[in-house]
């Protein structure tokens, strides 16, 4: 014992004390009254009840999950679309600039600074539906009609993404401009002197060079986007018509939406399968790419 | 320097350990060190004007006062159905709280409301009550839980502004639909605004829907003994659906917002963005305290029902309630509280007459109309003490004071009201969101899934 104190042992102990304590009570805690909860009934007031699998049946034979996976993939792929490439250009433009690349990335950055729910409030009057609205007076000035943006099952998505895109670009423009700054310059140098124009630069220096930071964040991509809840919450609570409800607002909806008392059981069972899907979907996607990868 | 290192790093971690231990204390205490009992109580809507929390901070002084015993701290507080079951499920729900009438049963029978009964017959007005206002916090085998607090009956809210600038007589509120609907294309034609706008999320789609299903003569459930039907789907409310598609693709006088909840439709309409929507008929004291309308502009008529003895004016109220797990002494200050801020000035004058004058010197409202939730004639003397404080435009809400008398009053539906108002919301939104919008088939569709909702109770 007293050689494990000399050699260490209490004060790793204590070290890692904290961390476990915190992980414990804020995480794996957490999960498991989760993981617990999905096969009870409970109002958290009143004691729960077993039910088993009964939660999960709830959930699967809800018309409403169909549609909230089908949203969900909509807005997943819509942001994957203009999302993902957009801080990718934006990244190798700025890195080629000289002159004010600070301020280029600043202003990259700045929607990330702008706290989410008052990015929302602004977008929500730039989504004004009538003409004199800000974007509709901007689409007026080249001969467009007014759009009804968050106020029609059509064009509502949509809305949601641009948002979405424009609050979250500079992170990952951010993290582009590291990664660029890693690629050693001889590559480039050994480029120029084969006449390479910027664009086969590009192709055939800097993104080989970026595939294992454009792999990681691909997959972030797809994990946030599938955990989209912020804006269709805000901008539309999963309106017009179940429109922009996504899975992540349906298990909200299942926990809070019954002002009676919520079934929370419904809502940690589909929280469940969620976590699991993405889980698998992780492994899968890393052993795909594993090939492509730099590491 | 390793030997400096490691104890200094160890008592880093032990102080951030005892940190921690002494950050998790107990629930809230039920007594304050001076021996009094604590309660916290629901005071005004979060962004209400100064003046109002003034006014309110002041009553809790005044209850204080007359109650050395207890210390009052005060929380804001919005009734919405997401919001409040969070508080429900997290234990966070001040010992003092309201909710809507359409909940009271469904709590009662969960088990989330502390049974009050004997500090409530210690009042000794109990049996004023009306019968049925007060079986909305009662349980099955007639203890009570919850007190009515207020009652309102839906009445149509108009801008007395937009209809003068419309070349409508703002003393002139329309009678008929028929009317509300040529008046809204007159509005919206000659304003630019919108002419009508109707609520549609969180619930209050629903609630709305059921409104003007009642006015034209439908009903949402029906009760046979110990079963509730779903009647969603019933020729009122495809009626009530086909004005609404009328007025915002044929006459296009319904703006273009169509996802409106109840803070934001207020608040465009004090804005002057909207001619007439359907709301409380005391939403004025809202309007005023948190989205300072211009009273010149306010005006309440009374709301039309369509010929037929079935038609109805849909009418709600609020609830106080204490918390379950508050102790019985806690208890006893709560249900004191309720009487001194809100019935106690229905039945005492001098409690009657101390409300009105505390909240009339801040300059807030008094006098909206109200529906009794004891008899009429309690009402009407409570009317007669505060009459010398009234501050809000009594004679711009003549058509719906003179007009509710006459109103067949209908309750809201019984069972699971606020569940089956989500599935309306989906309704009221798929109408005004897309003009191909199938009514016959929405409405199939969530007459099944309300059943489903009540099959599930």
């Amino acid at each position: 014992m007293l050689t494990w104190i000399r050699r260490g042992g209490l004060s790793t102990l204590l070290f890692l004390l904290p961390l476990v304590v915190v992980f414990g009570v804020f995480s794996w805690w957490p999960i498991v009254r989760a993981a617990v909860m999905s096969v009870q009934q409970t109002n958290l007031v009143t004691a729960p009840v077993f039910v088993g699998w009964e939660n999960f049946e709830t959930v699967f034979t809800d018309p409403l999950l169909g549609t909230a996976v089908r949203n969900t993939a909509f807005f997943a792929l819509i942001a994957l679309v203009f999302g993902y490439p957009i801080p990718l250009v934006a990244a190798v433009l700025m890195s080629e600039v000289r002159r004010w690349r600070g301020l280029y990335s600043a202003v990259a950055y700045l929607p990330v600074v702008v706290p989410p729910v008052v990015a929302v409030l602004m977008w929500k009057v730039f989504y004004d539906p009538r003409p004199e609205g800000l974007f509709n007076t901007v689409l007026g000035w080249v001969g467009i009609a007014p759009q009804s943006w968050l106020q029609s099952a059509d064009t509502a998505m949509g809305s949601l993404v641009l948002e979405a895109t424009w609050a979250a670009a500079g992170g990952t423009v951010i993290i582009y401009l590291a990664a660029l700054v890693a690629v050693p310059p001889e590559l480039y140098d050994a480029a120029e002197v084969d006449g390479a124009s910027i664009w086969r630069k590009v192709w055939h220096v800097t993104l080989p060079q970026l595939r294992g930071v454009l792999l990681v964040t691909l997959i972030l991509q797809i994990i946030g986007t599938s955990q989209v809840f912020l804006e269709p919450f805000l901008f539309t609570g999963g309106g017009p018509a179940n429109s922009t409800i996504t899975v992540l607002l349906l298990i909200y909806d299942y926990a809070f939406s019954s002002s009676l008392g919520g079934d929370y059981g419904a809502a940690t069972a589909l929280s469940l399968v969620l976590a699991v899907f993405l889980a698998l979907l992780s492994a899968l996607y890393f052993r795909l790419t594993r090939s492509w990868s730099t590491s | 320097m390793r030997s400096i290192r490691k104890p200094a790093a160890a008592v880093a971690a032990a102080l951030v350990l005892a940190g921690m231990t002494a950050c998790s204390g107990g629930g809230e205490p039920t007594t304050t060190p001076e021996g009094k009992t604590a309660i916290t109580v629901v005071s005004l809507k979060p962004g209400s004007e100064q003046a109002a929390f003034d006014a309110f901070e002041e009553q809790v002084r005044q209850f204080e006062a007359a109650n050395p015993t207890i210390d009052v701290t005060t929380q804001e507080y919005e009734w919405t159905g997401p919001t409040f079951t969070a508080q429900l499920a997290g234990g966070t729900l001040p010992t003092v709280f309201t909710v809507p009438f359409t909940d009271g049963a469904g709590l009662v029978e969960r088990g989330q409301l502390a049974d009050i009964t004997e500090h409530v017959q210690a009042l000794g007005y109990v049996d004023k009550f009306n019968e049925a206002v007060l079986a909305t916090g009662k349980s099955a085998d007639g203890r009570i839980f919850a007190l009515p607090t207020e009652a309102y009956g839906v009445g149509l809210q108009y801008n007395r502004t937009l209809f003068q600038q419309a070349g409508l007589d703002p003393d002139e509120p329309p009678t008929t639909w028929d009317e509300v609907r040529s008046y809204a294309e007159q509005i919206a034609e000659r304003t630019g605004q919108a002419g009508y706008a109707e609520m549609t999320q969180d619930n209050t789609g629903g609630w709305m829907l059921t409104t003007l299903t009642y006015a034209l003569g439908g009903r949402m459930q029906s009760v046979t003994g110990d079963q509730v039907q779903a009647t969603v789907d019933n020729p009122g409310a495809k009626a009530a659906l086909q004005r609404l598609k009328q007025m915002r693709w044929e006459d296009g006088s319904m703006g273009a917002n169509v996802l409106y909840d109840w803070s934001t439709i207020n608040q465009d309409f004090a804005a002057g963005k909207i001619g007439m929507y359907m709301g409380g008929s005391d939403v004025y004291t809202s309007l005023k305290q948190q989205n300072g309308i211009d009273p010149d502009d306010y005006g309440l008529a009374v709301l039309p029902l369509a010929p037929g003895a079935d038609s109805g004016l849909l009418g709600g109220g609020t609830l106080a309630a204490v918390n379950v797990k508050a102790s019985p002494e806690q208890q006893a200050a709560a249900t004191k509280w309720i009487d001194f801020y809100y019935l106690g000035k229905f039945v005492r004058q001098d409690a009657a007459v101390q409300d009105a004058k505390t909240l009339a010197e801040s300059d807030q409202p008094v006098g909206v109309p109200k529906l009794p939730i004891f008899d009429e004639a309690t009402l009407t003397q409570y009317n007669e003490w505060i009459e010398p404080y009234v501050n809000v435009p009594l004679g711009q809400m003549s058509s719906f004071t003179e007009g509710i008398h006459g109103q067949h009053l209908a309750g809201e539906p019984p069972a699971q009201a606020q569940e089956m108002y989500a599935v309306l919301d989906t309704v009221v939104q798929a109408v005004l969101s897309d003009p191909n919008a199938d009514i016959d088939a929405l409405l199939a569709q969530a007459d099944a899934d309300v059943q489903t909702v009540l099959d599930r109770g």
